[in-house]
């Protein structure tokens, strides 16, 4: 028989019912089910099938650490896959699908079949990877086919319709957990008006007391304390919010569920919020997880952990089956019988202890129960789902000591005791201690720590003791925070009854097998990762002793539920088969996250424009209104080219640039980093960061300079201006700006604390248009008030404070594309203004924009570097540049510099390219002489390349070695991208104007 | 995620300094010329398991180079001050 719903009981509303589906099935819920609940409540034994295998597989918890019941939730664009059944709240109108099957999920085509089996034994991946398979044809055919059939659930490519928001929150105590611990902790702090954030997983908060019998003392008491807790406005309570990673310093990634439990989201609410918690104290009151116990078919739809059994009968008043054998280790299953029997179920109690104690074994037996004490089960029995359990007397280490008895039955509970949920502790300080007492890893005593654990974490046992323990951390917290706690008397713990917990009298048996030691088939130990007991025994053949190892190898507890249920019982075979106790093999390191997270939980709103900041020109919205092209320079957009009607790229920017040669052009360059050194040891300063002298630089002058970074090469270039006697104006690159003002603070705070000098970014503040071509000064001249511009009153290097249509603005003379050029500079409130001034006056001058791949062909002209030269590889003799620097004093990098590798004769040096081709060369080609075979890293490289208009040819800069003796060469510019060579010739590196009068007019 | 204490700004997040390294070399005087010192000023690092003494600059706040100490084994913030002030 399957699953049914029970005529009463369960904290469900079952006067409504929902619309919901699986695979087109309507299923029966009811508001307070969980997807898994419906399913089982309406017969649906079948839910997923297996990862390698395609073996048939139900839902096997009740929560988040379930292997088994992943499925897809929802159509379209919120379709969303490996959705934990266990975990999703229905809602009316809610579509799930089972994945990884086909054509259905009941009749898998791929299951039985057995076809990967032989692929897919532990190390399987590694031994492809790294064996004579490696690289091969026959590995390429093996993933192609794993991944097709071995697939979890199918994403979609369709855009998430819905917002994710982030939230930074804080607070005095950060209580992870809503059972009966993590509420008597947030009760204790939040009498004491701590600021409390109480978080909770479930969409009730309750924990393992949902799970008693409606009407249990528990309600009463839960009911209370959640009165109690709503009134305290200093704490907050979180439910669909899991606790996902604990941090450095005290922060906790947290995640909202929203609106997960919605068709989709209401009022403008998130689908999912992210918060980012910085709390000065924790408890954490996480719970304990059950374990199975592993034996052959323990994967079959039916076999379930007896808790989540227990769960399913009591909080949803569903009967998972009427006939149910229970194997079980420990104490806690005795509850979960009486339960079970209460709810008119046949129950088989098998334990492995060979006799139980009267008070357990008096009231089971009065209540109907079977009791098979000595005994475990050993094969569960069935196609499909279980028809029958196989049980045997065991001895203390689970191995069949004595014949075989059949067991009709419908659902087999397991119990292997528990695991206290150690996670975010472990994530936070170290890996947990193994308690001999609970059979379990509990966090170690820290003696420091912000976080305090409570409840089933710790391997308490007894709700009184839960409850105590949760009091107890809340006090230790709130003695840290310095507050007193007002009143601890929490409402009694009640009583209940078989309340005993796991630990006493638990015999740790963790498989059961026949007397040699073999399961009697295929034995689980990951079920969402088909991971084997027998995968687990051939690891430990091939020599494998660590756990971490044993983990990559036979990818046990590396599936989506990380081994939640699995890890613990991996690492136990291990240490029976090396002979070892559980504390001396260990166990592995805990990571977030906790459970799967959303990628669109962590992006929030930052995607797409709200990726990062972009930043604009104070001119960004006029050359977007002139038809303008921009282009990307880190976060600056900047024009690109302004194409005229249908121009294409490289017809306007070729244009742009001759027209810049002929008459006048004016171009946007207030991206440049713009540095204010200000003190009375500003031009120390810039001595010891340019290579070049600065002590005779005079107020209204400039000069260009180079920098080198601490380690010899060259970081950045650009002109600096005196203002006054103390004030100097710096220029960097746009690419360095933000590095050469870091660089700077560090020398100023740390080596050379003594000198008086601030620098302060000003690059916002001041906007700048360089104004280039033979009528640059003419239509200057007619624009500018207060000022002489004359190639006399004004030669290059010198600046001019001046006016232009009443706005102040500063006007420098220096040219980059080596035509007569000036740079206006201009508060960038009011450099729309300037902008437009200059327009309206150079109509007369045929004054036009250009872009920065005309500003770049020309620099490229004349042989100026940039970025792609300085690009972090280069010397200043690489790069034609040490002329600059200066013999008289020691700057930045000057002894570093002449280390051995940075002086090699050998080195490749800046040189210029002609190409006698129809087509440019690609930046990156490399560079090979001539007849010989291109192959190999070359003698050099493309770095930055044009079609010159002025030269009429295309032209490049390359760095080749020995580049200033083979002038005249002829050598190949190969692509290897694009197969393409071409034929170029060696030239000086300034091809246009080498004498600089054009600039000097 | 460590929460710095600028000693200008208060404890803020990581997110917003930058990592600068060892704090306990320190640079050369200009006039060195022993490339030797300058080579362990700018290369040669110590990678301690435990305490270490190191530059965090507050490159989203006040700008300042900070001191900090960290444990590079537990990720414990210690003390906290100005790279420009003396300790
Ligand atoms: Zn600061």
């Amino acid at each position: 028989m399957a699953g049914q719903r029970l005529k009463q009981g369960g904290r469900i509303d079952r006067r409504k019912t929902l619309n919901v589906r699986f695979d087109g099935r309507k299923l029966q819920a009811h508001p307070g089910d969980t997807l898994a609940s419906a399913l089982i409540a309406s017969g649906e034994m079948i839910v997923a099938r297996g990862f390698k295998y395609h073996r048939a597989r139900g839902v096997y918890a009740a929560g988040s650490e379930d292997p088994n019941a992943l499925v897809h939730l929802r159509t379209g664009a919120r379709h969303e896959p490996n959705a934990r059944a266990t975990t999703t709240q229905v809602f009316d109108g809610l579509e799930s699908f089972a994945q990884n099957s086909w054509p259905d999920v009941r009749f898998d085509a791929s299951a039985g079949i057995g076809l990967l089996s032989p692929f897919l034994s532990a190390g399987f991946y590694y031994k492809t990877f790294i064996g004579p398979f490696k690289g091969t044809r026959y590995w390429m055919f093996c993933e192609s086919f794993i991944r097709k059939a071995a697939g979890m659930g199918r994403a979609v490519k369709i855009n998430d319709p819905d917002n994710y928001d982030k939230l930074n929150a804080f607070c005095d105590l950060l209580v992870v957990g809503g059972g009966a611990s993590g509420l008597s902790a947030a009760l204790t702090a939040g009498r004491a008006g701590a600021d409390v954030i109480l978080v909770d997983q479930d969409f009730e908060p309750g924990g393992s007391l949902l799970s008693q019998p409606v009407g249990e003392a528990s309600d009463d008491w839960l009911e209370d304390v959640l009165l109690e807790l709503k009134s305290l406005t200093n704490v907050r309570i979180l439910t669909r919010t899991t606790a996902f990673g604990a941090y450095d310093e005290d922060v906790y990634g947290l995640i909202e569920n929203v609106s997960d439990h919605l068709l989709a989201p209401e009022n403008d609410q998130p689908r999912q919020r992210y918060w980012l918690v910085r709390s000065k104290q924790a408890v954490l009151a996480t719970g304990a997880i059950e374990r199975p116990l592993v034996f052959a078919n323990n994967d079959l739809p039916g076999v379930m952990l007896a808790g989540a059994v227990q769960t399913y009968v009591n909080r949803f008043g569903v009967l998972p089956g009427q006939r149910i054998v229970l194997s079980s280790n420990n104490n806690s299953a005795a509850q979960v019988a009486l339960h079970l029997a209460r709810a008119g179920a046949d129950v088989t109690l098998c334990d492995a202890r060979p006799t139980l104690p009267a008070e357990l074994s008096d009231p089971l037996l009065a209540a109907g129960v079977t009791l098979l004490t000595g005994k475990l089960v050993i094969k569960a029995i069935g196609r499909r789902k279980v028809n029958a359990a196989l049980i045997v007397p065991v001895d203390a280490a689970g191995r069949a000591t004595g014949a075989a008895q059949k067991v009709t039955c419908d659902v087999i509970g397991l119990s292997g005791g528990w695991s206290p949920v150690v996670h975010l502790w472990s994530q936070r300080f170290k890996k947990p201690v193994f308690d001999d007492n609970s059979g379990s890893f509990i966090p170690a005593e820290l003696g420091r720590e912000t976080v305090k654990c409570a409840g089933r974490m710790v391997a308490a046992q007894t709700l009184a003791d839960r409850i105590a323990s949760g009091v107890t951390a809340a006090q230790a917290a709130l003695a840290d925070l310095s507050l007193d706690a007002v009143d601890t008397s929490v409402p009694a713990a009640p009583a209940l009854p078989f309340d005993t917990g796991w630990a006493d009298d638990i015999l740790p048996v963790w498989s059961v097998t026949d007397a040699k030691g073999k399961t009697l088939g295929k034995a689980f130990v990951d079920i969402q990762h088909d991971v084997k007991l027998t995968d687990i025994d051939q690891a430990h053949r091939e020599g494998y002793v660590s756990v971490e190892h044993l983990k990559r190898y036979t990818t046990s507890g590396m599936a989506t539920d990380q081994g939640k249920t699995s890890n613990i019982i991996a690492l136990a075979r291990m240490a029976e088969l090396s002979g070892k106790t559980i504390p001396q093999t260990g166990t592995t390191t805990f990571r977030p996250p906790y459970t799967p997270v959303a990628i669109g939980a962590l992006v929030g709103h930052e995607h797409g424009l709200h990726f990062t900041a972009t930043r604009y020109s104070p001119i960004h919205d006029w050359h977007l209104a002139q038809g303008a092209k921009m282009t990307e320079a880190g976060a600056w957009m900047r024009p690109w080219y302004y194409p005229d009607g249908s121009e294409t790229l490289s017809e306007a920017y070729r244009r742009e640039a001759a027209h810049v040669r002929q008459h006048v052009g004016i171009v946007d360059v207030s991206t440049l980093g713009k540095i204010a050194v200000q003190g009375p040891d500003a031009a120390e300063f810039l001595n010891r960061v340019y290579i070049n002298g600065w002590k005779s630089l005079k107020s209204g002058r400039l000069r260009y300079g180079v920098m080198l970074r601490e380690d010899g090469y060259v970081m950045d270039d650009g002109a600096t201006a005196c203002l006054g006697e103390n004030d100097y104006f710096m220029s960097t690159t746009t690419a360095n700006a933000a590095r050469v003002l870091a660089f700077a603070e560090h020398l100023l705070q740390t080596a050379w604390k003594d000198m008086k000098v601030h620098v302060t970014t000003v690059t916002d503040q001041w906007a700048a248009f360089a104004v280039a071509g033979p009528k640059a000064r003419d239509l200057l001249q007619s624009v500018v008030s207060g000022a002489d511009l004359s190639r006399e009153a004004m030669p290059n290097n010198h600046f001019v404070n001046a006016v232009i249509n009443g706005i102040p603005v500063r006007i420098h003379r220096m040219s980059y594309s080596g035509e007569l050029a000036y740079e206006v500079y201009v508060a960038s409130g009011y450099a729309q203004q300037v902008w437009n001034a200059l327009h309206a006056a150079g109509t007369p001058f045929n004054l036009k924009p250009y872009g920065t791949e005309a500003m770049g062909a020309l620099r490229i002209e004349k042989g100026h570097v940039a970025g792609p030269e300085i690009e972090g590889r280069t010397t200043l003799n690489d790069l034609g540049l040490n002329g600059f620097a200066s013999s008289k004093k020691p700057f930045v990098g000057s002894v570093l510099r002449g280390r051995e590798v940075l002086t090699e004769a050998s080195r490749p040096t800046l040189v210029g390219l002609e190409l006698g081709s129809a087509q440019g060369a690609k930046s990156g080609s490399l560079i090979y002489a001539k007849g010989v075979a291109a192959k190999g890293h070359g003698e050099g490289w493309v770095s930055s390349t044009t079609w010159s208009p002025a030269l009429g040819k295309y032209i490049a800069l390359a760095l080749v070695q020995s580049g200033k003796s083979r002038t005249g060469e002829e050598v190949q510019v190969v692509n290897h991208l694009e197969n393409q060579t071409l034929s170029a010739k060696i030239v000086s590196s300034h091809f246009y104007d080498p004498a600089g009068e054009r600039q000097n007019a | 995620m460590l929460r710095i204490n600028c000693p200008v700004c208060g404890t803020r997040d990581e997110t917003e300094f930058t990592y600068g390294g060892d704090a306990t070399v320190v640079r050369p005087a200009m006039d060195e010329t022993r490339a030797q010192l300058w080579l362990d000023y700018v290369f040669n690092r110590d990678n301690p398991r435990g305490p270490h003494t190191e530059y965090w600059h507050h490159v989203q706040g006040c700008r300042q180079w900070l001191v900090m100490e960290r444990n590079t084994l537990t990720h414990e913030v210690g003390e906290c001050h100005l790279a420009k002030e003396a300790c």
